[in-house]
Parts: structure tokens; C-alpha cells; sequence
């Protein structure tokens, strides 16, 4: 395997895998971070996996650079396999509306219809190959690029948290209302960030992201249920 | 217990302390003191884990009466701290007592202060921190009227730095610098100009990042790069030549090619500087970087033994 390591000042270090970007590569990432919270090695503080690289983030009175290089590379040794089975969360969405303002328009640009759409939107589960930008943000791959879609002209100033979007080749899910030029298609009532929570994230890396059309009524009831806390996010662990 | 009622808040006054950890796979920006030798040395001043929370105040101070006797310390930007009206000594423990008043006049010399009080401030905690960070609502900066909460000892007063290990502040800095990881993406000429330029700091600075605006760095290279985690001092060099340092309140994910990392132990340099002030970059390798970083950790650990 081809992996190199670079220091990143005195505190971080980031691993490159040296290949396409793949969910099998996504999938050994995840390994990888997987390994290293097992070994708990202390002077250690955290990791973030992105698409091809791992960054490590830890404590030179503790390791120095040889020995945190010859851990790192020991694990990538060891965590080739990429995992059979993946995790597939169910986001349930409306679509269109006010909840998703710039469905019509997308619409109309490709030619199709609004249906059209959410049935091409629906049809994947997404790959997400890393989480970063706002808290709990998911970059997802997997888009069918016939409603990709570019940026809008003049961003918002304001998109509600839990609206869905396209920008580029790439949809996404706002989790915290923040400006955005992503065209939106959608909303759902889940929170992939809630800072009070003991565990606030909804997603983790290497997981798959799964759009489920709701409509109007639907949406209410679940917002219903999260607000009593009865609403269970469906979580399932399918074979590739 | 009740320490402080907040007369006027200061303009940007925030309880920050080492930062959360752990979250940054998940997108949370690590936030945490800008000056982390500041708040860790105020701390260790006052009888407090380094970690502790204080409030960091930036350029405009703010106006806190004390309502009991407590040991405190300033530390960082030299903002004219007073108590009733009279100077007071920076980098040192000392006591405001009952209905005195903390105040901040001119700022002469930095940006940040950092105001540590014994026991620690009372505040509330989002994830293992008290850092705030407003964009994802976790905490907010002081406002009028806000009531300081914390739980003092009764430390022993008059600790303070020798002279010489206080940090020189100053309008220009110069911070070294570990290369990469996409130094490979520049032309020679380009990495030449950025380590023997003076950038200037832009106006458009903040606890995310501080933009800079240097002469004549003509880039040539594609501007983003497939994105990765960006840590903290990362410098990232956008396809306008106009280089940023990456700090506390970051995103944790960028796509931006970046030139090298300013080690931790000058990033507090770089948070005291003013708009308009100046830095240059030094080349160092990692296992000098290492070095400076290990010999801070042991002046702290010697220092903190003195206190106790």
C-alpha cells in the first residue's frame, strides 16, 4: 500500500493514501481510525479522517515524530481490510415546497420533473467520506450526475438546519442554520448536531446516508416524536 | 459563589479555555485561548489545572465589579488592566477585594488579555469545554448585566513571572514555521517569496484565522487540493497569493493547498498581533519545532511547582 507521512507543525501528522478515492478506501480509512481508538495509546488526543488522508493530532513531550510515524505506519499495516458490512442511516426528508425552494427551479433547468428528481435524489445511498466544514456536516459521494447541479448565484444569508441540498456533485445536509449557497431541495426533521445531547452527532465517517420522501403530515409527526423523544432513527447494518 | 457583576461586557469577551478534544472529526472547531501560553500561565499563577477556563478579552476590555475578595491574574495583551482607577502589574497573582472594580483602559501592546481567577469561572460546558464558540451556539461572549460565578480557595497571592520569561509582544513577528504538506504543489519562486516577505496582517483577522496581504507572491498553482483536516497554525495559500493562519475557531476541513504549519509555541505571537502589524515566516525542521514545544511544557511544569 502506498502511504506517506508529513508532519504538520510539531503536534500533527497526516497520513496520505496515495490512491483514487473509493469506499474501499473510505472503509480502510475507517479501519485505520477504528484501530487507533482501540489502541488508546496515550499522548494521542484525536484523528480526522477526509477522503485520502488521516490527520493525527498529539503530544511531542509524549511521542516524538519518529515514534508517532512508526505507530501510525504500524496500524496502516495492519488495517487493510476494508469491513463487509456498512451502516445505512435513513434520513426522512420532504421535499419541495417551502422546505426545499429550489427543487422547482432545479426541475425546471433539467428538464424533468419535481418527481423526477426525488426519484434520482432517493435512488442512492450516499457514501459519507468525511465529516467536516460546520459540526457534523457530511460530505456525501454518490450524486447522480444528472441532477448535479452549480451553486447559486447569490448565496443566502440564512438556510435553516436540516436542509438538504445540491451543489456541484455533491449533496449535503445543512446541520446548523448557516449561510449557503447550495440549491435547496429539501428539509429533514432530524439534527445531525445537537450540543446538548450526550452523544450530538448523528453521523459518523464511512457510514451511508439513505433519502426517504415524507410528506407534509409525516414530517410533522416525526418532529412530534423527536420533541417527546420517542423517535427512533433508523439505523441498519447491511452486507456491500 | 457570585465573583463578578459585568458593568460594561468589553467588546469580544469570551470564556475560553484549552479547547475541546475529540471533536474535531465530527466538524466541531476545537476553539480554546488564542494565547495558549497566556491562559496557561494565568492559570498556573492562581493555583488552577492549566485547562481552566478564563475569560479572554480582546482589545476593549470590559468593567467587572468584584463581589467578594478573590486572586486573580492577567496575563497576554497589555490593555491597561486597573483596579478603582490604578494600574495594575500584569503576569502576577494578586487580590481585588470586595466592591473594587476591574477595569481596562488603553490597549498599549497586543490584542488578547486574559483575566484567571482562583478556582475558575463557573460556566456552562458543551462537550469537555467552556470555550466558546457562538457560530454553533455553543456559549455566547459577555453581555451587560451578566453575573461571573465560580468557587475561589483562597490561593496565595503575589506569584508572578520573572521579567525576561514574559513574552515580547510586538507589531511584527516572526514565527517559525514546519514546510508542507503541499509545498510541492509551489514553484520555487513562490516559497521563496513567502519565507522572505513581510505579510501584513489584514483587518479581516479573527479567532478563525488571520488573512494576510503580502506583495507579490504570484501564485501559479490550482488553489484547492482534495479536502483534508487543517490543523491548528496551518497556513493555507488561496490561488490570490494573500496566505491565511488557521487558528482556534477554524473549520476542522479545508481544500485549500497549504504552505507549512506555524508551530504552537508562536501562534501566540501571531494572535496578539494588531491589524496592520507584520509577520515573517522561519523555516524550521519537525524535530526542532519538537524541542521549542517540549522546553515550554517544562518551563510550565517547573513553574506550577514553584506556585504549590
Amino acid at each position: 500500500m502506498n502511504v506517506t507521512l508529513h508532519p504538520l507543525g510539531e503536534a500533527c501528522v497526516k497520513i496520505t493514501y496515495h490512491e483514487e478515492v473509493s469506499h474501499s478506501l473510505t472503509s480502510r480509512i475507517q479501519a485505520f481510525c477504528r484501530e487507533l481508538a482501540s489502541l488508546n495509546k496515550e499522548g494521542i488526543t484525536e484523528w480526522v479522517p477526509a477522503y485520502d488522508s488521516v490527520t493525527v493530532y498529539y503530544e511531542p513531550w509524549v511521542l516524538n515524530y519518529d515514534e508517532i510515524t512508526d505507530i501510525l505506519e504500524d496500524i496502516t499495516a495492519v488495517a487493510t481490510e476494508a469491513s463487509e458490512k456498512k451502516v445505512v442511516i435513513t434520513v426522512p426528508t420532504l421535499y419541495g415546497g417551502e422546505h426545499g425552494p429550489d427543487l422547482e427551479d432545479l426541475a425546471k433547468e433539467k428538464g424533468m420533473s419535481q418527481d423526477d428528481i426525488i426519484k434520482l435524489h432517493t435512488n442512492e445511498d450516499y457514501l459519507i467520506n468525511m465529516i467536516g466544514f460546520l459540526p457534523g456536516f457530511p460530505y456525501l459521494s454518490g450524486l447522480n450526475e444528472r441532477i448535479a447541479a452549480p451553486r447559486l448565484e447569490s448565496p443566502r444569508q440564512k438556510v435553516p438546519a436540516g436542509s438538504v441540498g445540491i451543489a456541484e456533485a455533491q449533496t449535503g445536509v445543512y446541520p446548523i442554520e448557516s449561510p449557503g449557497g447550495w440549491n435547496i431541495i429539501g428539509q429533514t426533521p432530524l439534527r445531525l448536531f445537537q450540543p446538548e445531547k450526550d452523544d450530538p452527532f448523528l453521523l459518523n465517517q464511512g457510514d451511508y446516508l439513505r433519502f426517504q420522501p415524507v410528506s407534509k403530515k409525516e414530517f410533522n409527526q416525526i418532529l412530534e416524536q423527536l420533541e417527546q423523544g420517542s423517535y427512533e432513527v433508523q439505523r441498519e447494518e447491511v452486507s456491500r | 459563589m457570585k465573583l463578578f457583576s459585568v458593568e460594561k461586557p468589553g467588546v469580544y469577551t469570551t470564556y475560553q479555555d484549552l479547547g475541546r478534544t475529540g471533536y474535531l472529526k465530527y466538524g466541531v472547531p476545537a476553539s480554546g485561548a488564542l494565547d495558549r501560553f497566556a491562559l496557561q500561565v494565568g492559570n498556573i499563577l492562581v493555583g488552577n489545572p492549566w485547562n481552566t477556563a478564563g475569560l479572554e478579552i480582546t482589545m476593549q476590555g470590559p468593567e467587572l465589579v468584584a463581589e467578594v475578595d478573590a486572586v486573580i491574574s492577567i496575563t497576554g495583551a497589555d490593555l491597561s488592566p486597573m483596579i478603582n482607577g490604578e494600574r495594575i502589574q500584569m503576569w502576577k497573582s494578586l487580590t481585588i477585594k470586595k466592591g473594587q472594580v476591574l477595569e481596562f483602559g488603553r490597549p498599549r501592546i497586543g490584542v488578547r488579555a486574559y483575566l484567571t481567577v482562583d478556582g475558575g469561572f463557573e460556566a456552562e460546558e458543551y462537550m469537555g469545554s467552556k470555550s466558546v464558540y457562538e457560530p454553533a451556539g455553543l456559549g455566547r461572549k459577555l453581555e451587560a448585566g451578566d453575573e461571573l460565578h465560580g468557587n475561589p480557595k483562597k490561593q496565595k497571592t503575589g506569584i508572578g513571572l520573572f521579567h525576561t520569561e514574559i513574552p515580547a509582544y510586538d507589531r511584527d513577528a516572526i514565527v517559525r514555521v514546519v514546510k508542507g504538506p503541499h509545498d510541492d504543489k509551489l514553484s520555487p519562486e513562490v516559497l521563496e517569496q513567502f519565507f522572505t516577505n513581510r505579510h501584513e496582517v489584514s483587518p479581516q483577522s479573527n479567532r478563525m484565522g488571520y488573512r494576510l496581504v503580502s506583495d507579490g507572491i504570484k501564485t501559479d498553482h490550482e488553489g484547492d487540493i482534495l479536502s483534508d483536516a487543517v490543523p491548528l497554525g496551518g497556513i493555507q495559500l488561496p490561488a490570490n497569493g494573500e496566505p491565511i493562519i488557521l487558528l482556534a475557531d477554524r473549520q476542522t476541513t479545508g481544500g485549500y493547498v497549504r504552505i507549512g504549519t506555524v508551530i504552537g509555541p508562536d501562534l501566540p505571537l501571531i494572535a496578539q498581533l494588531p491589524p496592520g502589524g507584520s509577520v515573517r515566516f522561519k523555516e524550521i525542521t519537525v524535530e526542532e519545532a519538537q524541542e521549542i514545544a517540549i522546553a515550554q511544557e517544562r518551563d510550565f511544569r517547573v513553574w506550577e511547582k514553584i506556585v504549590r
